[in-house]
């Protein structure tokens, strides 16, 4: 694998780029500048950056009084909190009146590691996609993350898109075709299809080669944007290869595995097995420790595929 | 507008969040009445505003933070000219751009969609420091409910608001003492209501939320002050205008029937 960078870094990178040529981009954040990297902008752009302090609430409502006065808006913390604490507040000020504010959450699922279980989201793409009008995305590597959130920042209306703080392999090429909206056929394959989302992207590419020294032939699919999913890929890749295992570091009620069966289940009902987290919550320790031992690796992906296979 | 303009014009928008309710079959009618005379001195007399064009460039930006009086701004809205008077009696009904709570997509002139509260007091501070970035004339104004307060997001943004200097925003608060399940001493005690925004760094001044005279003058003193947010604390009598309305908690989220509009109208003396 090439280089490991973490998609917050990535988020940090796009801001101090996108600053330069977009002079009515406002960043904002509560008290995680640092952490989330929304402090690179700051430091080059400290008369666009706005520090909210400890109030997310507060700060998802400023974003949209800010974005309703015609700015682009990052605004940003935790997954845990933009997502949670500041839940209706995106609903009601954001969603509902469709400013344009991008939700750019960090430190998502449980590769927050140490921090543990109160810090470790698994709920954030479930109560996102749930909003009408909301785009959500939740990119794999340092090239989807900067692919995908300048075209966030560029399209019109509210997005959610999901960072991480781990640094994890870089496996798309800079010459990626990634558009919002449009799942990635990574690799082809006729036995079955595995569709991963975020983190788990690379561990599906490793999981299909394994499979293939099995004889299995695994078709896998990236679904960066959860909302609005692309049926036409995930349809046929039903009806091409018969079976579907889907790999998210998320729950698995709510979040990828739930909107792919809602998919299949009114277009091409096939047999799915969901990789994620199970209805629990996470603990501290070291991010592949609890990846490991919550069932999100690329030996779990194998194993659903071949229960499916049996 | 002087100020016989001013209590006639009241007088009329009253009329009209009277008669919108009463055709909807439900609302909030003492809130609405309660803020009346503060909302009408803003639309006609305070802020920079065009019904023609509405979304003119610098406008000033009215935000009803207590979002369930949205028929006082309809009213207001409708006697300045933004849309037909008759229109608002579809209030509530299926199909119709006058919704429960405003909608800022559907009817012109509501800045901020709102009903949930704690939540326009934010969005108006974050309208207010876009003004200041873009070296705007343009003033906030936010009408906060007195019940709204008890809400932690209302002192997260207090303390921002005075963090950022954010001295073309004026808040209003409608303190008419009521909210849903009785007096605010009640349910939870929110005073000393002044000494909390002086605490959080808010310029803060105290009126008669009835009387014009002190209405326009606090108006005034606010656009005077520089370096810091101010909050108009407006002393007001929830149901103002309609004596059987005046002081009760029971009217803050009730239709008024037949008989009870017609009084109503009939008291309140607007034209229609």
């Amino acid at each position: 694998m090439a280089d490991k960078i973490a998609t917050r870094e990535s988020y940090g990178n796009v801001l101090k780029e996108m600053g330069a040529v977009k002079k009515d981009l406002i960043v904002m954040d509560a008290d995680l500048s640092g952490s989330t990297k929304t402090g690179v902008f700051a430091k080059e752009y400290p008369d666009r950056f706005f520090n909210m302090g400890i109030a997310e609430q507060n700060m998802y409502g400023y974003a949209a009084g800010l974005a309703l006065s015609g700015k682009t808006v990052c605004a940003s913390t935790f997954a845990m909190f933009a997502s949670g604490r500041a839940y209706e507040i995106i609903r009601n000020s954001i969603g509902y009146t469709k400013a344009n504010v991008k939700i750019c959450a960090t430190h998502a699922g449980i590769t927050v590691g140490a921090d543990g279980a109160s810090h470790q989201t698994f709920e954030d793409i479930s109560l996102m996609r749930n909003i009408p009008g909301m785009t959500v995305i939740n990119p794999s590597d340092d090239t989807s993350a900067r692919v995908l959130l300048k075209q966030a920042i560029e399209m019109q209306g509210p997005c959610y898109v999901r960072l991480g703080r781990a640094a994890v392999p870089v496996f798309y090429g800079d010459d990626a075709d990634l558009q919002i909206g449009k799942g990635n056929c990574i690799r082809e394959g006729k036995d079955l299809t595995i569709i991963a989302t975020g983190i788990m992207v690379s561990k599906a590419v490793a999981a299909a080669e394994t499979l293939a020294a099995k004889g299995i032939d695994a078709r896998v699919i990236d679904i960066h944007t959860i909302k609005p999913i692309d049926k036409d890929i995930i349809v046929k890749a039903a009806k091409e290869t018969g079976a579907i295992v889907t790999a998210e570091e998320h729950s698995i009620i709510g979040g990828l595995g739930s909107a792919v069966c809602e998919v299949l289940a009114e277009e091409c009902p096939v047999k799915v097995k969901r990789v994620g987290q199970l209805d629990t919550y996470g603990e501290s320790g070291q991010p592949d420790e609890l990846l490991e031992k919550y069932g999100m690796t690329e030996a779990d992906i194998v194993k659903a595929a071949e229960e499916l296979k049996a | 507008m002087d100020q016989k303009g001013l209590e006639k014009t009241a007088a009329n928008v009253r009329t009209g969040v009277i008669k919108a309710i009463h055709a909807a079959g439900s609302g909030h009618p003492g809130g609405s009445l309660s803020a009346a005379d503060i909302v009408t001195a803003l639309y006609f007399e305070v802020m920079n505003i065009d019904p023609k064009d509405p979304d003119m460039k610098d406008r000033d930006k009215f935000i009803l933070s207590k979002g369930h009086a949205g028929p006082v701004q309809y009213a207001a809205l409708a006697e300045r000219g933004y849309f037909p008077k008759e229109d608002i009696l579809s209030l509530r009904k299926l199909g119709n751009r006058f919704q429960g709570h405003p909608d800022m997509n559907k009817v012109p002139g509501i800045e901020m969609s709102t009903g949930s509260l704690g939540q326009g007091f934010s969005a108006s501070c974050g309208m207010a420091l876009a003004a200041k970035l873009d070296g705007s004339p343009a003033r906030v104004y936010t009408l906060l409910g007195d019940g709204e307060i008890q809400e932690g997001m209302i002192w997260e943004a207090a303390m921002s608001a005075a963090h950022y200097s954010l001295d073309n925003l004026t808040a209003i608060l409608d303190w008419n003492g009521l909210q849903i399940d009785g007096k605010n001493d009640d349910v939870m005690k929110i005073t000393p209501v002044t000494d909390k925004f002086a605490a959080f760094g808010w310029n803060v001044i105290e009126i008669d939320g009835h009387d014009f005279a002190q209405i326009l003058d606090a108006f005034d003193k606010a656009k005077a002050c520089k370096g810091k947010p101010t909050v108009i604390v407006a002393k007001t009598v929830k149901g103002k205008g309609v004596s059987f309305m005046e002081g009760q908690a029971g009217w803050h989220g009730k239709a008024p029937d037949d008989d009870q509009c017609k009084q109503a109208v009939e008291e309140l003396g607007g034209e229609w």
